[in-house]
């Protein structure tokens, strides 16, 4: 590689090199600024995500492939990326009163959050299996560490471990069907997967055993960082024991990361094999879509409540992928984003939720919400009928645009059972309605909640309640985004 | 060549006899200096067949760093070796399976090189430069700091994550702990340190 090369490469990736010498950076600043230290670091990542999202927007044209072809760009990447970049940085936004008052505040935090951006950027612009794995243990690294960042709490670090152990399986699982196919394949890259696979399909051969069995541990692994059934077992205790901010970023930005890797990984070099690999994406569609939906009935707590609600919406999700045709591909991208609105604004109720200065993660806490804090009843109403999927709002849009998809490509039995666990997972979404409107008032939250916590339930609210009225720039970005991708993998 | 044969033997038998070592030395420590031991003569094979950097890195990384780590572990932990050894029979016959499949293994591989010599050729397609003229470490090199660069440094930036983890979930910021500040040392003067006292004879202070 000469310089000319390397700086066009350089520039192809600049989001990713800009953050990660932010995240540098900002770990200076925070070793060298004594007691405001976690402040600052807090501003400027979120500066630096903002940052990031502007590169990505308006920043250089960059080239499809750089670095050797280990790294791609084309319009699902640019789509995936402003999703995960504007989620990590309004869940920043949130945590800032959170880790305040829960004495967490270490400026290493906002560090590793960003390290793990890096990472999910990384991940997004996969075209190999190796900077796909490096991507993801970037990622993942941060965030097991962040998962036990209260370190003197025993849930906190039980968490942490759990999510390390299971995680460390996951990503041996997956290195183990990389090297399988690679070792049937004698290549890495997905660009020259793609390619023979999809010669091996014109030429009428079988899916060499092999591959196959590495293309099923890839899967394995893969939705496991998806947290999809039957890889699901860590996501309820991980989500109660992390921090809450944390539960928050982990149910947002690395699940549309982990999704659009799964998407790359399958409509890319597996492509030509989608009847290999739909059966797989329908039976774990299926599965989680259920578990979502009845194991979520009798939680009593909120957090491990939206750790069901995360494994059934990535079924949705899924659902669209399962599909395998472009309008599948728009639908996960529209889905994703939408989600991770209604995630975000969820959980800055969530973070809201204090009594005597201490934090309560009971479903009961919510009781009479309407008359305490009518406002944000209100708002984690529109989340709820959101996620429940109650027209006119966002969650509805989101399911229409991966049912549809799926009942185009002849899978009625998926789309069909998708409506039936979306009335089951109603129940519960519905009862958190019930309580705040309907039952007398419990003890009232701590006031006050604090002006960017507001302003972003607030904005959430608004654009899950008024997607229908425009849903054009979504609609389209998803649109564009699932086009770019078909045209670089076709 | 006789001395390349000889070498040769002399690394490969006192690796055996120093792996042997490890497992039957009846003290940890001297466990962990055999397991250096042998380290050392693979290091040395490793030179003998051309692949100067994996012997490097087999010195620096196994001895340097595992090796020593090891020894720091078992010299801090009270090991007690007669309650180590106690299940050794009882597992002998899965530890004896195991070796055996192993041992199949390796005659399997060993088997298909000698009858099949094509299946090797299908893996190796990955261009190679001619070994006379540059040396692994400039191979590797090149291809490490050009091709996979990217990867590299994303290592790099996997490894500052890590490093950042461990400071983040083990350091503790203490109560009462009295560290040195040379700087405050240095600036001490005579004035604050000491106080002449004028004595009178006779009588104490």
């Amino acid at each position: 590689m000469d310089t000319a090369s390397l700086t066009t490469s350089l520039i192809a990736a600049l989001p990713e090199v800009f953050l990660a010498c932010a995240g540098i950076f900002i770990l200076m600043v925070g070793v060298f600024s004594g007691a405001r230290a976690t402040h600052t670091a807090m501003l400027l990542s979120v500066a630096a995500l903002v940052g990031a999202l502007v590169l990505v927007l308006f920043g250089p044209s960059r080239a499809a492939f750089a670095f050797n072809d280990l790294f791609v760009n084309d319009g699902f990447g640019d789509f995936m990326k402003i999703v995960v970049l504007g989620a990590a940085a309004l869940t920043l936004i949130i945590s800032f009163g959170y880790i305040r008052r829960e004495q967490l505040d270490r400026f290493e935090y906002p560090v590793l959050l960003v390290f793990a951006v890096v990472g999910m950027l990384m991940m997004i612009s996969a075209n190999d299996l190796i900077s796909l794995y490096v991507g993801l243990e970037l990622q993942s690294l941060a965030l097991y560490v962040v998962a036990a960042f209260r370190r003197d709490t025993l849930r906190s670090s039980e968490a942490g471990l759990k999510y390390f152990l299971l995680g460390a399986l996951s990503s041996g699982m997956m290195l183990y069907g990389m090297s399988l196919v690679y070792g049937f394949t004698g290549t890495t890259s997905f660009t020259v997967l793609a390619d023979h696979f999809a010669g091996q399909a014109a030429a009428g051969q079988e899916l060499w055993l092999g591959a196959l069995v590495g293309l099923v541990f890839v899967v394995a692994g893969l939705a496991f960082k998806i947290s999809a059934v039957p890889f699901h077992m860590w996501t309820p205790d991980v989500y109660e024991g992390a921090p809450t901010s944390v539960t928050a970023f982990f149910a947002a930005a690395p699940k549309v990361a982990a999704m659009a890797l799964v998407v790359r990984v399958l409509m890319g070099p597996f492509g030509a094999w989608v009847e290999q690999w739909q059966q797989i994406v329908v039976f774990v569609s299926i599965a989680s879509m259920l578990l979502g939906a009845l194991a979520a009935i009798q939680q009593t707590n909120i957090k491990r409540l939206m750790a069901y609600s995360s494994i059934g919406h990535v079924g949705y999700a899924l659902v669209g992928l399962a599909a395998g045709t472009e309008a599948g591909i728009r639908g996960v991208a529209i889905y994703m984003a939408i989600y991770v609105l209604m995630t975000i604004g969820t959980f800055a109720c969530i973070l809201c939720m204090r009594q005597k200065e201490r934090m309560v993660e009971g479903i009961d806490d919510l009781k009479g919400l309407s008359k305490t804090h009518p406002l944000m009843a209100l708002a984690l109403a529109i989340f709820m009928f959101s996620m429940a999927g109650i027209p006119p709002m966002a969650g509805f849009f989101g399911k229409i645009y991966v049912f549809l998809p799926a009942i185009e490509a002849g899978l009625y039995a998926l789309a069909v059972i998708g409506v039936l666990t979306s009335v089951v997972a109603c129940y519960y979404y519905l009862r958190i309605v019930k309580l705040m409107y309907f039952d007398e008032p419990a003890e009232g939250f701590d006031r006050p909640v604090g002006r960017e916590v507001g302003a972003v339930i607030a904005g959430t609210a608004v654009l899950v309640l008024f997607f229908f009225v425009a849903p054009g720039p979504l609609v389209d970005g998803a649109a564009a985004a699932a086009d770019a991708f078909f045209a670089v993998a076709g | 060549m006789i001395v390349q044969t000889l070498c040769f033997y002399l690394f490969a038998a006192v690796m055996v006899a120093s792996a042997v070592m490890v497992i039957s030395a009846r003290n940890p420590v001297h466990s962990v200096l055999y397991l250096i031991l042998a380290f050392f003569n693979a290091a040395g094979l490793f030179v003998l067949i051309g692949a100067e950097f994996l012997a490097m890195i087999l010195v620096v990384v196994y001895v340097g760093a595992v090796a020593v780590l090891f020894l720091f572990v078992v010299m801090m932990l009270d090991v007690n070796v007669a309650e180590l050894r106690q299940g050794f029979l009882q597992y002998l016959p899965i530890g004896g399976l195991i070796g055996l499949i192993l041992l199949v293994e390796l005659v399997m591989v060993a088997g298909f090189v000698i009858t099949a010599p094509e299946v090797g050729e299908a893996v190796a397609r990955v261009p190679m430069p001619p070994p006379e003229q540059v040396t692994n470490t400039e191979a590797l090199g090149r291809v490490l700091y050009t091709d996979y660069v990217y990867l590299f440094q994303a290592s790099g930036l996997v490894l500052l994550v890590a490093m950042i983890g461990a400071i983040v979930l083990t350091l503790r910021q203490r109560e009462g702990v009295r560290r040195q500040v040379i700087a405050a040392q240095i600036a001490r003067k005579r004035s604050e340190a000491i106080e002449v006292k004028d004595v009178p004879s006779g009588s104490g202070i």
